[in-house]
C-alpha cells in the first residue's frame, strides 16, 4: 500500500482521537487490505506500518452509513453513478470483517 | 459513525472513487479531511 509512512506521519501529528479513515477502494479485496493495514498493520510486513497497530475506524464512503450524511446534491454529482459500479454489499462485508476482528483482539 | 466534527484520512483510488471527490463530499457532511491520497491498487 503507497503512503504508508505520510498516513502514520498524519496520525503522530493529529492524534487518533476524532480520527477515522475513508476508502474509496473499488473492490472488497482491496478494501480489506487497506483496513487490515490501517487497524492491525501491514500485513505484507513490506511497508512502514509493518507491526504498527494504529487500530484506526476505517469506512467505504459508499457504505450506507456514511453516505447517508453527504448533502443529497453533492452525492448524486459525485456518487451516485457509482452505486451501479461498485459492489457495496460486498466492500461493507469485507470491512465488517476487519472492524470485528479488531474490537475482539481489543476487547 | 458520525462524520460531523470528524477528522478524516481519505484513501481514495483511481479505478473507484477518487481522493478529491471524496473530500468534497466528507465537507459536506461537517468532517475535515487532514490528508487525501489517489492510490493505484495493483
Amino acid at each position: 500500500m503507497e503512503g504508508q509512512e505520510t498516513i502514520k506521519g498524519t496520525v503522530e501529528q493529529h492524534g487518533k482521537n476524532d480520527l477515522l479513515v475513508l476508502l474509496g477502494s473499488p473492490d472488497a479485496n482491496s478494501a480489506e487490505l487497506y483496513a487490515e493495514t490501517l487497524t492491525n498493520g501491514d500485513p505484507s510486513w513490506a511497508g512502514p506500518l509493518a507491526g504498527v497497530s494504529l487500530g484506526l475506524p476505517v469506512y467505504h464512503i459508499m457504505e450506507p452509513e456514511i453516505n447517508a450524511q453527504i448533502d443529497t446534491e453533492v452525492y448524486k454529482e459525485h456518487l451516485e453513478f457509482l452505486e451501479i459500479a461498485l459492489d457495496v454489499k460486498k466492500i461493507t462485508e469485507g470491512l465488517n470483517r476487519v472492524r470485528q476482528k479488531n474490537c475482539t483482539l481489543n476487547s | 459513525m458520525v462524520l460531523k466534527g470528524k477528522k478524516v484520512i481519505v484513501i481514495g483510488e483511481r479505478d473507484g472513487v477518487q481522493g478529491p471527490a471524496i473530500e468534497i463530499c466528507i465537507r459536506s457532511a461537517g468532517a475535515e479531511p487532514i490528508l487525501v491520497l489517489t492510490q493505484c491498487f495493483v
